[in-house]
């Protein structure tokens, strides 16, 4: 999977805010955007939530869920074995069934990058082709609170270690103050970083974290300012701070989307990210990304959920469905 | 002037909550002259997983609770059941039609029950677990460490008597259970999950379910979360293909008892769903 190039997102800014993206202008532009009806998102993402799906639909999307997971470790105790466990885990997600689908990616701290690849030889790849691709996450993750050389720093040393994704956080701090210049300018330089010496690009997913933005107001300018700065996805939270992802705020990110894709046809992914443990929950986003952006959204490319426990929770609900009778936490792997 | 009967609603007790059925689902609860008593919820099988879930949250806390604490949290359980004594003594009364004084009499039994459980459970593990002979410097301990979560059909003839002898022996050594109440008696089931709710037990640790054994327990028998199946008061079921469907998953089963001295107190009813386990220590480090 490869990211956009950068001088073409910088030209399609400048083309729709009209000027060159400093603070005054992104300002004009982002507080132009309408505000968000809260009452109305709310109640549309709690409509989406009581979708019934069941039987043959409910296979299918358990089936669709897995292949759209970043299985996830993100801990200070991170050991290279804890990854190479992960690697299996994603790789084989349930040894006794074989029609078990892959997850997308890995996503991991960017010195666990070398050891998720070698643990995946061969089945590290792009998760369109049925591969499974390693994120890493970069930035100073997850405050963001470093400098500008440091953060680039880390985005190159995760992409020259061969990171396929790089997982950024924006500077929640400069984007409250209202100094969108600045978040911009931060997030076009990560996507500099990502390029690789061959010219291609590691994908770019831009995480907002939601739960300090504290509008939806905000997040929506949020989103549009991490598209227009030439992120490939728009992620909703670190997965440390409560609350992470929720319906109504990834509905927001979702109606972002398309509306950038009425206006220039590219196609930007979606990622919630924490907080989704249950299958219950996650077949819900499903419904959500099929009513808002489209079913063609439901691709590797274009939306991942960022998770760690939910694929147990699929997975035990396969089991149900396969064998007629309730599965337990004996039956999956401890992670 | 005469005042609007205000019926109580019996609802199941799961994860320390009163839902109602997750179905929707009721049915009419008849007194023993056929006349209509109350309505109780109709669990459903996903009501019952709900229990096992919640049941399978509490098993670290309760089980890792020292027995003298769960001892003294059955004991208080005892307690607010002599506090209560009234609203069982009247609810029997009503269900199974018999005369106040033998609906004293069961309460009374109940209650003494649930103390003779409570007394053991910092008792049993010295009788039933040992320090093994060995020869060398060392100690070889067989502890009784709780089977996990237990599903329980209770007896079916009793209102409150056939809960208490089947509930509180799988307590004392700290499993947490999932009890399917009586068919035809569940009105003190729920009033005694109200006792429960009200007590130290903390929740999770025992939920109850009412409606058809026949229906629920399939679900708990083939649960792979489920350690343990009581069938004490399964005697009217097809308990062999229970019995089946728990061997697929390695649960421990207790078999239908009927009869006046069914789920009768013994030291047995504990000791099944402990398991045991070995350990050795060296006897100096000098």
């Amino acid at each position: 999977m490869s990211g956009t190039s950068l001088v073409t997102a910088r030209e399609r800014a400048i083309a729709v805010l009209g000027g060159e993206p400093d603070d005054a202008t992104l300002r004009r532009y982002l507080h132009g955007i309408p505000g968000v009806d809260a009452v109305g998102l709310e109640q549309r993402a709690a409509g989406l939530g009581t979708r019934s799906i069941k039987t043959t639909s409910k296979q299918w999307a358990l089936d669709k869920i897995i292949t759209l997971i970043d299985l996830t470790t993100l801990e200070g105790a991170d050991t290279p074995g804890k990854v190479r466990s992960l690697v299996a885990k994603a790789m084989t997600p349930d040894p006794s069934d074989a029609t078990t689908p892959r997850v997308a990616a890995v996503c991991v701290y960017g010195d666990m990058v070398p050891y998720a690849i070698e643990a995946l030889g061969a089945a590290h790849g792009d998760p369109d082709d049925g591969l499974i691709s390693v994120a890493a996450v970069a930035t100073a993750f997850p405050s963001g609170r470093a400098s500008l050389e440091i953060k680039l720093a880390d985005t190159a040393e995760a992409v020259a270690a061969g990171a396929d994704e790089i997982d950024m956080v924006i500077d929640r701090g400069a984007f409250l103050a209202g100094r969108y210049g600045l978040v911009f300018d931060q997030i076009a330089a990560v996507k500099g970083a990502c390029r690789r010496p061959d010219g291609s690009s590691a994908s770019l997913k831009v995480i907002l974290e939601t739960g300090e933005l504290v509008t939806y107001d905000n997040v929506r300018r949020a989103s549009w300012l991490a598209i227009l700065a030439g992120g490939d996805f728009i992620k909703t939270s670190t997965g440390k701070v409560a609350p992470a992802a929720t319906l109504p705020v990834t509905l927001l990110m979702l109606e972002v989307v398309r509306d950038w894709h009425l206006a220039t046809g590219q196609r930007i992914g979606v990622k919630p990210a924490g907080g989704i443990r249950s299958s219950k929950d996650a077949i819900k986003y499903l419904v959500t990304v099929a009513e808002t952006v489209g079913e063609e959204w439901l691709v590797p490319h274009l939306f991942r959920f960022g998770a760690s426990s939910l694929l147990n929770d699929v997975l035990l609900q396969r089991q149900k469905i396969a064998t007629g009778h309730y599965s337990g936490a004996d039956y999956v792997t401890i992670d | 002037m005469s005042r609007l009967a205000v019926p109580k609603t019996y609802k199941l007790y799961i994860g320390g909550a009163f839902p109602r059925s997750e179905s929707g689902r009721t049915y009419e609860v008849l007194a023993a002259d056929g006349g209509f008593l109350a309505n109780a919820a109709k669990a459903s099988r996903k009501d019952a997983r709900d229990a096992i879930v919640a049941a399978r949250a509490a098993v670290a806390g309760w089980s890792g609770a020292t027995a003298y604490n769960r001892g003294q949290v059955l004991y208080r359980i005892a307690e607010l059941l002599e506090g209560r004594r009234a609203q069982f003594v009247a609810e029997i009364e009503q269900a199974e039609g018999v005369t106040r004084a033998a609906a004293s009499a069961q309460v009374d039994e109940a209650i003494d029950r649930w103390i003779w459980y409570a007394g053991w459970a910092d008792k049993f593990a010295q009788v039933t677990g040992n320090a093994n002979p060995v020869a060398g410097p060392y100690f070889n301990i067989s502890v009784p460490e709780p089977t996990g979560v237990v599903a329980v059909i209770v007896p079916q003839d009793s209102s409150l008597l056939g809960v208490v002898s089947a509930i509180a022996p799988a307590l004392v050594a700290g499993n947490a259970v999932i009890a399917v109440a009586s068919e035809r008696f569940p009105l003190s089931a729920i009033s005694l999950s109200e006792v429960l709710a009200t007590s130290d037990v903390p929740k999770g640790v025992v939920n109850v379910l009412t409606g058809s054994p026949a229906e629920i327990a399939p679900w708990l028998a083939s649960h792979a979360d489920v350690n343990a199946l009581d069938l004490v008061g399964a005697g009217d079921l097809d308990w062999i293909s229970l019995e089946v469907d728990a061997a697929e998953t390695l649960k421990r089963v207790l078999r239908p008892e009927s009869g006046p001295d069914a789920a009768a107190p013994a030291l047995g009813r504990i000791s099944a769903f402990t398991e045991t386990k070995t350990v050795w220590h060296t006897k100096s480090l000098l």
